[in-house]
């Protein structure tokens, strides 16, 4: 019962663990790492529900009858690539508040700054 | 029909142009206030052309433009509207006057400013008088209290800013709060805001939701200054005297009670007002109001903030014969808004002429001034009587036909009310001149009056008060022709 | 070429944006942008008008046949939402030079036009689009653009603020890609017109109401729902002044696009118990976000944040519309919509041109400037009038038929709630307009205060001309209602007619 829907179960606990580290670190960078692993929960979502039981790769071979839904993976290498782009641009702000405020820590940064 | 829209257009946009002509002419202060008095002249003969159009019974109608599916800028003019434009359009021209020898004499900043706004509250208050429903009314009730605004803060002290904050805040809040809603309510119940004989509301209305409304209304109009929303009366005071004059003692708070008038009349109906249990209780409160108004009057010592409660006294006269809503009381509402009008414009100009002349504003300063300046005085008197209600003065007509009115509607206590004021006017108006004239000079006194532009505002109105007494019969006929009240 | 306007629509500030960078000279970077931008306003017009000739367009993307190609499909409601959004885009560029070349050093100023182009074809579009997950990829194309925006204004706290902003919006476009992928799962197809017509079908499971749930905290966090909108006073207050008059105007208003397209267009709730309870939950929020963002509101002494906090309060009036679920409340809020980013354009335009002169917006400056600034301060007053919802500006139109939207369903309290907005409205704005009218200059002490002193007189033209555009705007639809009134209207009606 529970392995049917082991992916979806690796997708819950993997999203969560993503959003405690978000939620719960004070330090910019490992707040990016909880968001990547967030997003990664979903491409993994993505990817299983393209999962045709039986099906084989979505490319044309001989012999195949069933294939696996190619659409989700189309998808998810965008998002992919969305998701390298806002890690990208929020490490290149993380270096710039380090320049200002000396600092990679939450409490650091709004001691300095009332915000 | 729609011949003489043309005079409505004039005297709605003409003040504005005006505006544009002040504020190019801001470098020369002859040629600025010579617009002013210009255009008053104009915006007067125009008032006076709609009047008589009235009078022949012409359907004098503007609609500008319809802003919402049914809600629209429409004006079309009735005996009320056309009396209290023609009043306010004959006192702009007069207070102009007043206004160059005061604010000149006491060489006051920001005198653009001054008269620009001043032209814009008149335009305003002209929408008021014309308006066709109750959006229309509405709009320009607000753009009259927004105008204001910079007029009563003008000398701009914190002391200022407060009496502005004060006024703006009870304004505002008032028209948001209970009279907006009540348009809204009645434009989703009743499905028209247009002014109509015999009221909006059809005879299955809810009688509570009526009462409820009534409420609302009554007291929405904060500018009709029925207790407890009067406070913003005494906060304006700190204005300079010619905006007291014409704003505070005609323009906008007749426009309050202009407003509760046309409400009462035109959109409940005579019939449907006198059903309504809430109504009798309302009238009790407006007794109530005109009491302890002139009570606390009596022991105000500033001039101007004893006039002021006067003026609240007086507006719940107007607030009263509209609750009343008998013929002769609606007529005698109609003919206080006049009356009072020329009595207490000539009772701040004089309390503003004592200040520019010798800067004094208590009533206990004004001891023996009446060898100083006699024709003030002299003026402050007979204001004075006419606002008591004593022949051969205007003020007489309008306590006539209010009295008249409360014995027709079976509230005797309102005639006993009325009485009891009346004594009451008397001991704190009349306190003044006796002052003056019978408490020993000051010593060196000698004759110095006000700058005499200032001096003949001063005249004309006060002269007005006696000429009202002549004419009330006149104004009378044409109310009752104009097929008012029920 | 006319056959093509919907994806043109997208396409021309898309490629715009690298055009710009090549250009790499800030003045011919900002004149092609406004070039652009305009061509882009063009696009719109012609679609709204070609919308109203001949009803709903649909385009597809290289030929490719709907459901399995990418459709563009233009009806009312987003070519209405595609002619704010690139009025605003236009108006704001126009008045961007004077402001960036202040706040932002000069090798990065073409950097900004490039972002800011990219942020417009990400809003629009998301607009523009009839595909779930080409939804997904602009608001994320939008998203980083406007990061980078925010991360420009030359205060340190607006790293800290875009940082914030991207881990709450990246945590939101990823709700609403979960959202969409349990649609795609549930329905098989992305297309959101083939959605609207598969997913009754299934409405029943809990997946797809997972989906709508995930994709309304999704949307809310990039409309900054109460109490989602913790990060856009932040975002706000320490943008480039002129990122502020763009995003405040078009990027939350793209967000209740989205709202609107799912709540009332994707998904039918035919449970009535749910339906009811999706409407009290959004009157309540509405109602908590118009009263407590005005009274926060209120106490801020800084001008850019208490509009920002005024912002929420107004988006809580939009919602407001939603919840009551009726043609004419979903009419008041399309219409708040517009003239939302019309009064708030003004008030922001307003805002930088006073930043101009001070460099700051806290209200103790302000004191005695519109002597110095009559026609800005003239601006603002009018602008600040419409928000209150003064009768002859627009901001009494949406008021009114929200209200009247309320009364039919006889919801009275909703009615005081309203009336109590605007006058908390009242006193937030009169707060400025005493300080900039009514109080006598302050002498300025510090040595640079006393160069702007001397120098300071009216804001530059290129700031007039957008700021007056848009207050004579406010002021125009207040009194001709025709065009917001009856392309709200149809639009609501589609959509209610529709699901």
């Amino acid at each position: 019962m529970i392995l049917d829907l082991f992916n979806y179960w690796v997708v819950i606990a993997l999203m969560m663990i993503g959003f405690f580290i978000v939620i719960a670190r004070g330090n910019l960078v490992k707040k990016i790492i909880g968001l990547n692993i967030f997003q990664t929960s979903v491409f993994i979502f993505y990817i299983s529900a393209g999962k045709v039981n039986g099906g084989t790769a979505p490319i044309v071979v001989e012999g195949a009858k069933l294939y696996s839904n190619p659409l989700p993976h189309v998808l998810i290498l965008t998002a992919i690539v969305v998701g390298i782009a806002t890690t990208a641009l929020a490490l290149s702000l993380v270096i710039r508040i380090k320049a200002n405020y000396g600092s990679v820590e939450e409490s650091v940064i709004l001691k300095q700054d009332k915000l | 029909m729609e011949a003489f829209s043309n005079e409505l257009n004039y005297i709605l946009l003409l003040p504005l142009l005006a505006v544009i002509g002040i504020l190019m002419a801001r470098r020369w202060p002859n040629v600025r206030e010579g617009v002013s008095i210009i255009t008053g002249i104009l915006v007067f003969y125009f008032t006076w052309r709609v009047y008589q159009q009235v009078a022949q019974n012409n359907i004098v109608e503007l609609k500008w433009l319809e802003i919402l599916p049914g809600l629209s800028l429409h004006f079309k003019v009735d005996a009320l509207g056309a009396v209290f434009s023609l009043v306010a359009g004959f006192l702009w021209i007069i207070t102009t006057l007043y206004a160059i020898g005061y604010m000149r004499g006491h060489d006051e900043k920001h005198q653009t400013r001054f008269y620009s706004c001043f032209a814009i509250a008149i335009s305003a208050a002209m929408g008021v008088a014309y308006s066709e429903n109750l959006f229309t009314l509405f709009v320009f009730y607000e753009i009259l209290t927004l105008s204001t605004y910079p007029l009563v803060t003008h000398a701009g002290t914190d002391k200022a800013k407060e009496g502005g904050r004060t006024y703006l805040g009870i304004l505002i809040s008032t028209s948001i709060f209970l009279f907006l809603p009540a348009i809204i309510i009645t434009w989703v119940v009743a499905g028209t805001l247009s002014f109509s004989q015999g009221g909006v509301f059809t005879t299955s209305t809810s009688t509570i939701l009526m009462s409820f409304l009534l409420i609302l209304y009554v007291f929405g109009v904060g500018k009709a200054a029925l207790m407890p929303i009067h406070r913003w009366l005494p906060a304006a005071m700190v204005a300079p005297t010619p905006v007291s004059a014409l704003l505070h003692a005609v323009a906008v708070v007749k426009a309050g009670v202009f407003s509760v008038l046309k409400i009462c009349v035109f959109i409940f109906g005579a019939d449907a007002l006198q059903n309504l249990e809430i109504t009798q209780w309302l009238i009790y409160i407006a007794g109530f109001t005109i009491l302890m108004s002139s009570l606390i009057a009596m022991r105000q010592d500033n001039l101007k903030k004893r006039l002021a409660y006067s003026t609240i006294s007086q507006l719940g006269y107007v607030t009263l014969g509209a609750l009343l809503i008998s013929q002769s009381a609606v007529v005698g509402s109609t003919l206080h808004i006049v009356m009072h009008a020329f009595g207490k414009i000539t009772l701040f100009f004089c309390a503003g002429a004592i200040y520019v002349a010798h800067h004094k504003t208590q009533v206990s300063e004004v001891d023996g001034m009446g060898k100083v300046m006699p024709l003030t005085f002299a003026a402050f008197g007979l204001a004075s009587l006419s606002i008591i209600g004593l022949p051969p003065l205007g003020g007489m007509w309008s306590k006539w036909f209010l009295m008249l009115g409360s014995l027709d509607s079976g509230y005797f206590s309102m005639l006993i009310v009325l009485s009891i004021s009346s004594l009451l006017n008397i001991v704190y108006l009349l306190e003044i001149p006796a002052r003056a004239f019978f408490k020993p000079a000051p010593e060196n006194a000698r004759l110095e009056e006000a700058p005499s532009i200032s001096v003949l505002a001063i005249m004309i109105t006060s002269l007005m008060c006696i000429a009202m007494f002549v004419y009330a019969s006149d104004l009378h006929q044409f109310l009752l022709e104009a097929g008012l009240g029920s | 070429m006319i056959s093509h306007l919907p994806i043109l629509q997208v396409i021309i500030p898309l490629l715009g944006a690298p055009a710009c960078l090549l250009l790499n000279r800030p003045n011919l970077a900002w004149l092609f942008s406004i070039l652009v931008s305009v061509l882009t306003l063009i696009t719109s017009i012609a679609l709204l008008m070609q919308v109203q000739a001949q009803g709903t367009i649909s385009y597809m993307l290289g030929g490719w046949e709907a459901p399995w190609g990418i459709e563009y499909r233009i009806d009312f409601i987003n070519a209405f939402v595609l002619v704010i959004v690139s009025a605003l885009g236009a108006i704001t560029l126009i008045a961007a030079k004077d402001g960036i070349s202040k706040e932002i050093a000069e090798p990065k100023q073409p950097l900004f036009y490039v972002s800011f182009l990219l942020c417009l074809a990400g809003l629009l579009g998301i607009t523009a689009t009839g595909d779930a997950f080409n939804i997904f990829v602009f608001l994320e194309i939008s998203s980083l653009a406007t990061y980078t925006l925010i991360a420009m204004g030359d205060d340190r706290r607006a790293l800290w603020s875009s940082y914030q902003y991207l881990i709450v919006g990246t945590i939101g476009a990823t709700f609403i890609l979960i959202g969409i992928g349990l649609m795609y799962m549930m329905t098989g197809t992305l297309n959101i017109h083939d959605l609207a017509e598969r997913l009754p079908a299934v409405t029943a499971s809990n997946a797809v109401l997972a989906s709508y749930a995930f994709i309304l905290v999704g949307v809310a966090l990039k409309l900054a729902l109460f109490p989602l909108h913790f990060w856009l006073p932040n975002a706000y207050t320490y943008a480039p002044n002129i990122v502020t008059v763009f995003l405040a105007g078009t990027a939350t208003k793209v967000a209740i696009y989205l709202l609107i397209r799912f709540n009332f267009d994707v998904y039918e709730i035919s449970a009535p118990q749910f339906k009811y309870m999706i409407n009290m939950v959004f009157i309540t929020l509405g109602i908590m976000a118009v009263i407590i963002a005005s009274w926060t509101a209120i106490y801020q002494t800084n001008i850019k944040r208490m509009l920002a906090y005024s912002s929420v309060a107004q988006i809580g009036y939009m919602i407001l519309g939603f919840g009551l679920d009726s043609v004419s409340g979903l009419q008041a809020s399309l219409l708040h919509l517009f003239n939302h980013a019309l009064m708030k354009g003004g008030l922001f335009i307003a805002l930088t041109a006073v930043a101009l002169k001070l460099g700051k917006v806290e209200l103790d400056d302000l004191n005695g400037l519109a002597k110095k600034m009559p026609w800005t301060f003239a601006a603002f007053v009018i602008g600040g009038l419409s928000l209150i919802g003064v009768p002859l500006t627009v901001g009494f139109v949406s008021k009114w038929y929200l209200v009247v939207a309320a009364a039919e369903q006889q919801q009275w309290y909703i009615i005081g709630f309203v009336l109590l907005g605007s006058l908390l409205a009242v006193i937030y704005i009169w707060r400025v307009v005493e300080a900039a009218w009514f109080k006598p200059p302050k002498e300025l002490q510090n040595a640079a205060g006393n160069v702007t002193a001397t120098t300071s007189r009216e804001a530059p033209v290129l700031i007039l001309i957008p700021l007056w555009i848009l207050i004579l705007a406010n002021i125009y639809f207040g009194i001709d209602t025709r065009f917001p009134v009856s392309i709200s209207q149809q639009a609501a009606q589609l959509l209610f007619g529709g699901a």
